[in-house]
């Protein structure tokens, strides 16, 4: 067991949980729960690998982009246009994503072909770093470096630009915004598509970059849902949620590498000597989810949890939230 | 479609006006679900044809492959059985807005305690039948109902989310039910345990063929007429008891239960708990009706189909029980259709078009003249 190796593989899996994140971040900002984002994860791996096999990579990272932006798309007319119930809307969707991408994938599975992958990078000077530099800047895919882009980048729209205003506006008070001349319809509409492109690029950067193929029903194994449970602890702050993505991942992958070794620690290795012992093994990043929510809940009453105040209610002009 | 205005379509001589509706007629909601329904259909059937099938003949084979003959009907309510459960846990539970997602786990657990009494043995083997399965009934419930509990008393005490908890039990239950039964209670290093013993077999129809010769073939269990007396307490308990009461205004006024006092904290974890044991309950009818082991992925999704089939039946126990069998006809059937994603698609079209039609509940749609 090498540190270095096991956190250098939690950034590459840890990308997926934090774009999945990110995008959440931006749609529940905007006041609108997206549960949805597994089954849009689903159908961002498939057509990213799907689309790659035959175009390349970059196509395929657009193709998984614009099919969870569609995806989400129905989402939002639902819950905006039909004022529908978010939460029920985005099971709905769960359900939608598996179903398409499964009949789409029908006798796809298997591995992607080397052409259809995202290249990895190592950036020259950066990589010399002691630690640092093995672990972040060394033979990481492109899509990590992207992600790394990403979060200042979403915090600087969230909380300095003048878009990145009315998103906040509309996510806290729409009527005010409303009162203000900013469309709230629209403004939702953009941040739940938003939201989807970048599900769709979590779930293509399963299919491309971290374990590279379709496998199915298999492809996301829950990832989507700890993305939105993640958001909650990141508090809605692209900063945190960095945090959270890369601690979950480094803990998936710590489990895996908890099953090789004969011995831990001097002591025989449960996990190797009794193989049926690793399922607790993979129960540990759950566990973990529903630890951190646990830990930050105290903190979180204290502050309000930090939840946009119109989350998940229907903007009506004129009528307090139903 | 915002409220008074509506949209309008000059290129056409008539528009369409949303009016905000006062009231609801008593026959609206069925009516809107009908519509829903219908349009559900149409989608599925133009999605199929687009894939390049036959919408009519994959709709006609659903249809004869899960109510065409008493065997399959038979078949369709062993699918159903569970999903009553399941549906009926998250009903109770989306009444008062508490969004268990989590009756898939605390079916595998209710799987697992049921089985715990055959398996580890809890009770010496030879017992008579009509003590071994009240004991797994009791076993099942109970490890549902904590199972489910958990995400209850952490939603009362630390304010965490059901939706994430109970979600991610999900994942550690079945990890949990992979343990036993690829550990302790694998049978040969298979991913099963062994077939339960006889007294351990939730009866069946096909059980009396000896005396009534129609019955043979006839799978349906005792577990369906659980279910449906499940269904008949839980419609008494929300709609004719103190605690039912206060389950419904928690779900429409949270606010105006917190100022009548009622202590919702406990309410969260009372719902959960119950929940978690209707859920429970469809993992013991499960093992002990059709399975008769425990083993790795018995249950194909039946908790998540139970969060619609809740929806459909706008959280009436009664509804849940026509839903619960549509559905099973639905999963039956859907075994065999290729590619195996369909049943899920349509699963998801009809829980859009079903929360879309619910805009009709609010609105009036009307033809204006231009």
């Amino acid at each position: 067991m090498n540190l270095e190796v096991i956190l250098a593989a939690g950034i590459a899996t840890g990308t997926v949980l934090l774009f999945a994140t990110l995008g959440e971040i931006l749609t529940e900002r905007s006041g609108v729960i997206n549960l949805g984002v597994e089954g849009l994860m689903f159908v961002g791996a498939l057509a990213g690998f799907r689309v790659g096999l035959d175009a390349g990579p970059w196509v395929g990272l657009l193709a998984a982009m614009g099919a969870g932006a569609l995806l989400a798309l129905l989402h939002a007319i639902v819950c905006i246009r039909f004022q529908a119930d978010q939460i029920v809307s985005g099971l709905a969707l769960t359900f939608l994503g598996l179903g398409v991408a499964l009949v789409l994938g029908d006798g796809l599975a298997g591995t992607a072909s080397p052409q259809a992958l995202v290249p990895t990078i190592t950036i020259p000077i950066l990589s010399d770093i002691p630690f640092v530099g093995p672990v972040l800047f060394t033979d990481q895919s492109a899509l990590a470096y992207l992600g790394y882009l990403l979060v200042p980048v979403t915090a600087f729209w969230i909380t300095r630009t003048r878009p990145g205003l009315h998103l906040r506006a509309v996510g806290e008070a729409p009527s005010g915004a409303d009162a203000l001349g900013i469309s709230v319809a629209g403004v939702r509409y953009r941040y739940t598509c938003l939201g989807g492109a970048l599900a769709g690029l979590a779930g293509a950067t399963i299919s491309l970059a971290v374990t590279p193929g379709w496998y199915a029903g298999q492809t996301t194994s829950g990832l989507g849902w700890i993305a939105v449970g993640l958001v909650i602890f990141a508090r809605w702050d692209p900063w945190r949620a960095i945090v959270g993505a890369y601690l979950i991942a480094v803990i998936r992958r710590l489990t895996l590498d908890l099953q090789g070794p004969p011995e831990l620690f001097g002591f025989p290795n449960p996990f190797f000597t009794y193989q049926p012992s690793t399922f607790f093994l993979n129960m540990l990043p759950y566990l973990m989810v529903i630890l951190v929510l646990v830990l930050g809940s105290r903190s979180a009453r204290r502050t309000g949890g930090g939840a946009p105040a119109a989350l998940g209610i229907p903007f009506v002009r004129g009528e307090r939230g139903r | 479609m915002t409220a008074g205005t509506g949209t309008h379509r000059h290129w056409l001589p008539i528009g369409i006006r949303a009016e905000r509706r006062l009231e609801t007629p008593r026959w609206l909601p069925i009516a809107t679900l009908a519509i829903g329904l219908l349009v559900a259909l149409l989608i599925s059937g133009a999605l199929i044809a687009l894939i390049g099938g036959d919408p009519f003949l994959v709709f006609r084979h659903i249809l004869n492959a899960s109510f065409g003959s008493l065997g399959v009907l038979s078949d369709t309510l062993v699918k159903a059985t569970p999903l009553i459960f399941t549906g009926l846990a998250c009903a109770v539970a989306f009444r008062m807005r508490l969004w268990n997602i989590g009756a898939e786990g605390q079916l595998f657990l209710g799987a697992w305690g049921a089985s715990a009494v055959v398996l580890v043995p809890l009770l010496p083997p030879g017992v008579s039948p009509f003590v071994v399965i009240p004991v797994m009934i009791v076993a099942g419930v109970v490890a549902g109902a904590l199972w489910g509990g958990i995400a209850g008393w952490l939603k009362a005490r630390f304010g965490v989310n059901e939706i994430i908890t109970t979600l991610m039990l999900n994942y550690i239950a079945i990890q949990w039910v992979r343990f036993w039964v690829f550990g302790p209670w694998s049978e040969g290093g298979f991913q099963l345990s062994e077939q339960f013993p006889r007294e351990a077999w939730l009866p069946r129809l096909t059980d009396f063929a000896k005396a009534i010769p129609d019955f043979a073939g006839l799978t349906i269990h005792l577990g369906f007429l659980i279910a449906i007396a499940c269904a008949c307490l839980v419609w008494l308990w929300l709609a004719r008891t103190r605690t039912g009461y206060e389950i419904r205004l928690i779900g429409d006024n949270p606010r105006a239960a917190h100022y009548a006092g009622i202590d919702i904290g406990r309410m969260v974890i009372l719902v959960m708990l119950v929940s978690g044991g209707l859920a429970g309950l469809a993992g013991m009818s499960e093992v002990s009706g059709s399975v008769h082991r425990l083993q790795d992925g018995f249950s194909p999704g039946y908790g998540f189909t139970g969060v619609i089939i809740a929806y459909l039946a706008r959280f009436n126990p009664f509804g849940v029980i026509v839903a619960a069998i549509a559905f099973g006809g639905l999963i039956l059937a859907g075994r065999e259709i290729q590619p195996a994603g369909i049943p899920s698609m349509i699963q998801g079209i009809v829980l859009f078009c079903v929360i879309c039609s619910d805009v009709l509940l609010r609105y009036r749609v009307r033809l204006v003249r231009r």
